[in-house]
């Protein structure tokens, strides 16, 4: 095994170019579980941790544009009023010594279907920013995930950053699992209203081969949020429209039985978890404009 | 390969390090120094918790290659580091903890009341409480709890337990625990 140090950016798009095969290590909280348990012995493993710029964020006007390896501690800490979905999903990552190296920059690459960030990412909306030796692309997160822990990554590049949307209204995330801590995701779900556009998206994590979108359900509802008059009167969502919504959820899932949990229980586990967020989200949603007309 | 970086305050050198090679494989076979312990390999239990730059992490999953020129803090070296912090520096110039008394490293003196040794104020406490029992959780547990009395002195029960919350003890039930942190953050307040 050769250990690669590239000093800027430059260098490691040179590196990986050179040698595609090389493994990217920024936590390293998934690589080296691998490399510990023998399961993988790369030819080259590349530290990124010597590339400052992965490390850090910038607030832009219409989005976040997250470092690959800016970690979980530092999303939870600085960006929970622009990012509040991812924000809370990190929260739910591992413990403080796993959050104070991971990020989403090794989420990505790693694209395991129970991977925290996701179901947030694709709920607020993002685009994750690649690059190699032939050029910068940016790939949508809807078309990201490609297949169990396979992503839409050429072997020559590497994961710059992530643009997230900046929330312009109530973000949700849930996850089921044993306990609070140190858990990986029986299944979870993330929820994000945005009013501007007057639409909700979703996002399922360990609940199908990828983490996934329930657009049916989506659809759904903000055809359902329209015709109500939901935006406007800021009504409480009929039970029947959260239902409806929930058992949409679920039937988006296509989750298999193993040790975590059975499929059945998850598709039940996402259909309750998606009512309890559309709940939290829309009482918030509504407060806000409690508040906002109040004062008119 | 070959690793430089800072153990303790000090300067130390690892050679032979194999790419693949764990950090705290590199602590405990490459400089003797087993205080982090080795237990799951994959981050769940926190028993080889070192400070990475100040900041706690399971060396565990850090790659050797990744401290170089990095400063690292193990249990063995955490009396001196918290003896620094109370004092606002080093005075002296001449402080960490050496290799050797980092190998040889260990709470002399009554093993029930830690007289008769250095101890950081969380070991103390640890000991005064009645948190150790076969203590093997008990070095990672140390570097968690003194690193998040640093940044939270006047910790509420749900801070502790999520500060340690990624660190598994198998044999006190945790409540000793809790009650040794809430021992060193409570003495922490009167010395202020």
């Amino acid at each position: 095994m050769d250990f690669l140090r590239p000093a800027s950016w430059e260098e490691a798009l040179a590196a990986k170019a050179e040698h595609p095969t090389a493994v990217p290590i920024a936590g390293g909280t998934d690589v080296m579980v691998e490399i510990n348990f023998d399961h993988r012995r790369p030819e080259y493993l590349m530290d990124l941790n010597r590339i400052g710029d992965l490390s850090e964020w910038e607030v832009g006007e219409e989005s976040v544009r997250l470092g690959a390896s800016v970690p979980y501690t530092t999303i939870m800490e600085n960006l929970r009023a622009e990012l509040p979905g991812l924000a809370l999903a990190s929260h739910t990552v591992a413990s403080p010594q796993i959050r104070n190296r991971g990020g989403v920059g090794g989420n990505l690459g790693t694209a395991s279907p129970a991977g925290d960030a996701h179901p947030a990412l694709l709920a607020a909306g993002a685009e994750v920013e690649v690059e190699s030796v032939r050029g910068s692309r940016r790939i949508p997160i809807d078309e990201f995930y490609t297949g169990v822990k396979r992503n839409a990554l050429a072997p020559d590049e590497l994961i710059r950053a992530v643009h997230v949307k900046k929330a312009d209204g109530p973000q949700q995330f849930s996850k089921v699992g044993t306990r609070n801590a140190m858990v990986i995701a029986v299944c979870a779900f993330g929820l994000a209203l945005h009013p501007r556009t007057r639409t909700v998206r979703t996002g399922i994590g360990s609940a199908a081969p990828t983490p996934v979108r329930a657009k049916a359900a989506e659809e759904f509802l903000n055809a359902a949020l329209e015709e109500g008059g939901f935006w406007d009167n800021g009504k409480i969502i009929t039970p029947s429209v959260a239902k409806q919504f929930a058992d949409l959820c679920s039937a988006s899932c296509n989750p298999i039985d193993d040790v975590r949990g059975t499929a059945s229980y998850r598709r039940h586990a996402v259909g309750v978890m998606a009512r309890r967020t559309l709940t939290w989200t829309w009482e918030s949603y509504r407060g806000t404009r409690r508040t906002t007309e109040g004062a008119a | 390969m070959r690793v430089n970086f800072t153990v303790n305050g000090r300067p130390q050198e690892a050679d032979d390090v194999w790419e693949g090679e764990s950090l705290l494989y590199v602590l405990r076979e490459r400089l003797g120094l087993p205080g982090s312990k080795n237990a799951c390999e994959q981050g769940e239990c926190g028993s080889c918790t070192v400070r990475l730059d100040g900041v706690p992490v399971c060396s565990c999953l850090v790659a050797a290659g990744q401290v170089e020129g990095r400063e690292v803090v193990t249990v063995e070296g955490l009396a001196d580091y918290a003896k620094q912090r109370a004092e606002g520096g080093c005075a002296t110039g001449a402080c960490g903890t050496s290799l050797q008394n980092a190998q040889q490293w260990e709470a002399k003196g009554d093993s029930h009341t830690g007289e008769g040794t250095e101890l950081s104020p969380i070991q103390q406490a640890f000991i005064d409480a009645g948190a150790v029992q076969c203590g093997f959780c008990t070095p990672g547990l140390l570097v968690a709890a003194d690193e998040m009395l640093e940044r939270n002195p006047t910790p509420t029960d749900a801070d502790i337990r999520e500060a340690l919350s990624g660190n598994l003890c198998r044999c006190t039930g945790y409540e000793k625990i809790m009650d040794a942190v809430r021992l060193a953050a409570a003495r922490q307040g009167e010395a202020v």
